[in-house]
């Protein structure tokens, strides 16, 4: 359970600070009249939207860090047998590289206003989400092909179980990305877009580090990193 | 679905009322409704009726341990069902739905001065989805198999396998893929609780000006949106399990003499994993008590709340602190004996921010001017309740003394007392509290105080002997106590008494459907502000608030939620958005 | 009033209740009166506070009801009181939480004489093995298990070939003697749980967990299993016989080891096994399979 609880330190970090900002060690019967007098603990600048994407992003990471800390766990009984990861999973990783980075130029275009390059770049974030999906779905075949069957060891289960909770997320990203090619091609107006364009990248950023980091782990480097920390603190 | 959102993306809860969004038809209006009231009584209705269902199931099994053997149809098979959806639905789609989805969504934007939640579509469809995983729950009565009846703990192996009800049937399987169903429904409402509470609040409305209530639902929200993907990640996996054969919780196993399929998985894991969201899941169900029953004292004794910040401060603290407490659980579950000093220590230390909160409680009492209306006399309640099973805590989160009494009646005795009877005392209390607010009409007083001391009294009655079976040494989820020689004549007959104590408390209840059905219609009209409250919500220009809340200009807030009494001041209190300035050695506006 | 005397009568009922109620814990059989004093030290702390929270409650309530013409106190906050209570409340605190860590620092440390015991749980039935003259109990594997082995101990190995195996009876151990209960199961979850030890623990299949006793008094004492695991869980009885040493040597003279069990003259079923009391499990299972089917 170690990797919960270090995320959860890092969201409990993130809520110290947040909290540190809304003067919790104030009188609040002494100030009567207009708050606002007081500085800077109203609501964030940030559009509400951002704030919503990035507490449901919370959310997810810790799905993904609940499924670590148990993949580490089970890991340790002896019946493990970890399954030789297929090459194409590097060549879906370099997809979904190329689909945040083109997203990200969408979202530079979007704050210049290029409506040509949004299209573009929505575009071609789409096509290579999607192949990222087909190219796991090939992998899956792969691995099925050669006999890693999903009960057959639970390295297996957890490798199908992980990749599929993280390809759900991409699908269910993807409808979100439809909305906003839909409008980008409807002629949405330009703030809107730019804001649906912007939380697009922001979810798709983080499922890329979240695939970062599964990738890591269901290859083994992971805890390969954790016993060499271990190791330098013992 | 036209007009879904406002212009340009902002949330409704930031736009004049002029821009709100507002429903064409019936339909948009009463039934596919965005707007957080509609949604907090469709939650609210759809919780009781849930909870109807599980206050039956448990007369049935109290029926069958009072009356053993009196009772054929009640076998082992239907008593562990029973046991099962009972407290998976009062524990998940009762309490949680109801403080959250329902509470949450009515109070949170009336209290902070917003128009609405700020995603309203996704409130709506987080209901819908609520009302899904409800239906796939109660489906899973008419499976064949029946429900499941491994235990709202749902330990396996036993849970998925052929000697539990519903294990090796639909059971098991209508009963997780409804778990993962109302957490992501769930999800969806809890992000719209967090983010109307950080981007909604009116202007003027600091988080130290927040009504306790506020508090309390925000940050178990907060809780309960890190807590609840741990049930969804042991809820897909025993899925699996159960499904494809996999063997994430199953060990090698022989049952009845025969190998089963499985090998190497932990049930400890799955335990883990339960009690990461279990024991956050006790504090989201106490939070939003707690902070709803701080209102309820301070508006009916006419006082300020004694201590906000500390109060503040011991709702954040018991939060983060109950996220470090989940083994406690788990003393006697075979994990590695040394967990036992780091969360007995967590777990006692817990009980120091708790005791703090019961102490500003009573001692806002100390020299306020106590009405003993009835959602005061509910919030009295609650402190008896709640410092009894908080003490009777003390015992099971005590690693040494929870051996002898872990899995006794003594378990079953506290937690109904701290997690089921005290927040449901306040349950009671928060809606005779609102009910005006909701409906523009009062409940009945005679029915309220008849309600109140049958559900009071009988409850402790059921719950505090309970404890000393516990002591004795009578097991938790056992069908039948016959053939043992712990179980004395009077202990039957002590149970008995229980049972009796249980139908007559659960017949209150029915009195209370009856006055809240009643009182729509024949109810004295309320006015708008019936309790002479300061918070927002009872300051709106209509009774019960029209769609976008306060009419056409959003208040401003210009004190704190509890000035009651203020010396120098005219009434006994001052409304948050009453300009001027009032009382002692005040700075000035 | 009327509250104000109903938050009294539940302070002194309560009381009385405790006092003079005939429900009270099973007199203890074991080494672990500790874990009694501990809950009696955790009973009169944790009593005052009740009685004195809700007993001030009452002196408020009847004190500060509402007159005509009242009105409350003005007052915030009070830093000294609330810093007071709290250091009052972090003293009691740790006042429970000492003794308790300190007794709980005996249960998982096991004296070096304890001898090893152990149980295995299945669906519904309690079965026992003693380690036999070398004192070594043999490994053991949920793969092996089978009807001639119902325990799973791996034939291979020699330090189990003179374990003694008790299936489905009774279990004997000698007064006065540390045992440790090493802890076992076979299908799904239980707990090994006798009231009178006070000691109980979860036996989780796949790997072995333990407590340990020493039983002070001679008799016989129920086993009760204290994890559901299933339809058959409260029938899933056992009993174990606290003899003097004599009884104890008479007893386990008749039981028979791991290699006479396993000879192939002898498929005797568990039901003819000496000294048995309770019902085994596949009989419970039986009698649960009628119930159903009424």
């Amino acid at each position: 359970m170690s990797v919960i609880l270090v995320f959860l330190l890092v969201i409990a970090g993130f809520a110290g600070w947040w909290l540190s900002h809304q003067r919790l060690m104030t009188k609040p019967w002494l100030e009567q009249g207009l708050a606002s007098d007081f500085v800077g603990f109203d609501r964030s600048a940030l559009p509400t939207a951002k704030i919503g994407l990035g507490v449901f992003l919370a959310v997810v990471g810790c799905l993904f860090a609940l499924f670590t800390s148990a993949y580490f766990m089970r890991m340790a009984v002896s019946d493990w047998q970890p399954l030789p990861l297929p090459g194409l999973l590097w060549l879906n990783t370099g997809v979904l590289v190329l689909s945040s980075v083109a997203l990200q130029c969408a979202v530079v275009a979007a704050r210049k206003r290029q409506i040509d390059m949004v299209r573009l770049g929505l575009a071609t974030a789409g096509l290579t989400a999607l192949a990222f999906l087909i190219g796991q779905l090939i992998a899956w075949r792969q691995l099925t092909e050669d006999g890693y069957l999903l009960s057959s060891n639970p390295a297996n289960s957890f490798f199908y179980l992980i990749t599929g909770m993280h390809g759900l997320h991409i699908l269910g990203g993807l409808v979100g990305l439809g909305r906003t090619t839909a409008g980008a091609w409807n002629g949405a107006r330009p703030e809107r877009l730019r804001l649906s364009v912007e939380l697009c990248a922001m979810y798709w950023h983080f499922l890329l580090f979240v695939w970062l980091a599964i990738f890591a782990l269901l290859a083994g480097w992971a805890a390969t990193f954790i016993d060499i920390c271990r190791q330098l603190l013992t | 679905m036209v007009d879904i959102t406002p212009a340009d993306g902002i949330p409704p809860a930031e736009v004049a009322e002029v821009e709100l969004y507002h429903p064409h038809s019936w339909w948009t209006k009463y039934v596919f409704s965005q707007d957080a009231k509609v949604i907090a009584i469709q939650y609210s209705a759809t919780a009781t009726g849930i909870g109807l269902v599980a206050l039956v199931l448990s007369w049935l099994m109290r029926l069958q341990l009072g009356f053993p053997g009196t009772f054929d149809f009640i076998t082992p098979e239907a008593y562990y069902q029973f046991i099962t959806m009972h407290g998976m639905i009062m524990v998940i789609y009762l309490l949680t739905a109801l403080f959250l989805g329902g509470f949450g969504n009515y109070l949170i934007p009336l209290m902070v001065g917003a128009r609405d939640m700020v995603f309203p579509y996704v409130n709506m469809l987080s209901y819908w989805i609520y009302l899904l995983a409800v239906l796939v729950l109660v489906s899973s009565f008419f499976a064949p198999g029946g429900p499941t009846g491994a235990g709202w703990t749902l330990y396996p192996p036993q849970a998925i396998m052929s000697g539990t009800p519903g294990g090796q049937d639909w059971g098991i399987i209508l009963m997780l893929s409804s778990l993962i169903l109302f957490i992501i429904g769930f999800t969806m409402g809890g992000l719209n609780y967090v983010v109307t509470v950080l981007q909604g609040r009116t202007r003027g409305m600091t988080m130290m000006r927040l009504p306790l209530t506020v508090w309390g639902i925000f940050t178990a929200t907060v809780m309960a949106l890190l807590a609840f993907p741990a049930l969804f990640v042991a809820s897909v996996m025993m899925l699996l399990d159960r499904v494809l054969g996999t063997s994430f919780f199953m060990p090698a196993i022989s049952e009845m003499g025969e190998q089963l399929p499985h090998n190497g998985g932990s049930p400890i894991l799955f335990q883990h994993l339960f009690w990461f969201f279990g024991h956050p899941e006790v504090y989201i169900v106490a939070l939003p008590a707690f902070g709803i029953v701080s209102d309820l004292i301070s508006t009916h004794a006419r006082k300020n709340i004694f201590g906000y910040r500390m109060m503040v401060w011991a709702i954040v603290g018991i939060g983060a602190l109950s996220f470090v407490v989940w083994a406690h659980h788990m003393y006697v579950s075979g994990m590695h004996p040394y967990f036992g000093f780091f969360f007995a220590t967590t777990t006692l230390i817990i009980a120091i921010p708790t005791a703090i909160k019961v102490y500003n409680w009573v001692l806002t009492l100390w020299r306020g001017d106590i009405h003993l209306t009835i959602p005061m006399l509910f919030a009295l309640a609650f402190i008896v309740t709640f410092v009894n099973g908080g003490l009777t805590g003390l015992f099971l989160g005590n690693v040494v003394v929870d051996v002898p009494l872990s899995d006794t009646m003594f378990v079953v005795a506290h937690f109904h007392m701290v997690m089921g009877v005290a927040p449901i005392l306040v349950v009671f209390g928060a809606i005779y509290h609102w009910y005006p607010k909701a409906t523009g009409r009062m409940l009945n007083e005679t029915l309220g105080r008849f309600h109140f001391w049958v559900t009071f009294l009988g409850a402790y009655l059921i719950f505090f002997p309970m404890h000393y079976l516990g002591l004795m040494g009578v097991p938790r989820r056992y069908a039948e106590l016959t053939d043992m020689t712990i179980m004395t004549e009077s202990a039957h007959h002590l149970n008995s008494f229980i049972s009796i104590m249980a139908f007559i408390v659960g017949f209150a209840q029915m009195v209370f459907l009856f006055n809240l059905i009643w009182s729509i219609r024949h109810g004295r009209e309320a006015g708008g502000n019936p309790w002479r409250a300061t918070t927002l919500e009872w300051q709106t220009p209509q009774t019960p608030p029209a769609h976008g809340n306060f009419g056409k200009d959003l208040p401003i807030v210009y004190r704190w939620a509890y000035d009651y009494s203020v010396p120098g001041a005219k009434e006994d209190f001052i409304p948050q958005n009453m300009p001027g300035s009032f009382g002692p050695s005040r700075e000035p506006a | 009033m009327a509250v104000a005397l109903v938050l009294v009568l539940i302070v002194v009922g309560s009381v009385l209740f405790h006092l003079l109620s005939p429900w009270w814990w099973t007199p203890i059989a074991s080494n672990w009166a500790y874990i009694d004093n501990t809950i009696i030290i955790t009973f009169w702390i944790t009593g005052f506070v009740f009685a004195a929270v809700v007993l001030f409650m009452a002196y408020c309530v009847f004190r500060f009801r509402h007159r005509e013409g009242n009105r409350a106190a003005y007052e915030p906050e009070n830093k000294r009181l609330e810093s007071w209570l709290t250091i009052v409340t972090a003293v009691g605190v740790t006042a429970l939480l000492v003794p308790g860590l300190f007794v709980w620092s005996r249960f998982v440390h096991v004296p070096s004489d304890a001898t090893d015991v152990e149980v295995v749980g299945q669906q519904w039935q309690w079965s026992f093995r003693l380690p036999g003259k070398d004192g070594k109990l043999g490994t053991s594997d949920t793969r092996d298990v089978t009807a001639d082995n119902p325990l799973g101990v791996i034939a291979s190995d020699p330090n189990g070939q003179d374990d003694v195996v008790v299936e489905a009876a009774d279990l004997h151990l000698p007064v006065g003697k540390p045992v440790k209960m090493l802890l076992r199961s076979i299908d799904v979850l239980h707990d090994f749980y006798v009231p009178e030890f006070r000691a109980k623990m979860d036996m989780i299949p796949g790997s072995v967990t333990y407590f340990w006793f020493t039983p002070t008094k001679t008799g016989t004492f129920q086993v009760l299993c204290a994890e559901l695991c299933g339809q058959g869980h409260p029938l899933m009885h056992g009993v174990v016989m606290v003899d003097t040493q004599q009884d104890y040597v008479a007893w386990l003279g008749q039981q028979q080891t791991f290699a006479q069990l396993s000879a192939p003259q002898q498929t005797g079923s568990a039901d003819q096994a000496p000294g048995k009391t309770t019902a085994s499990g596949l009989k419970i299972a039986a009698r649960l399979e009628t119930v159903g089917s009424r």
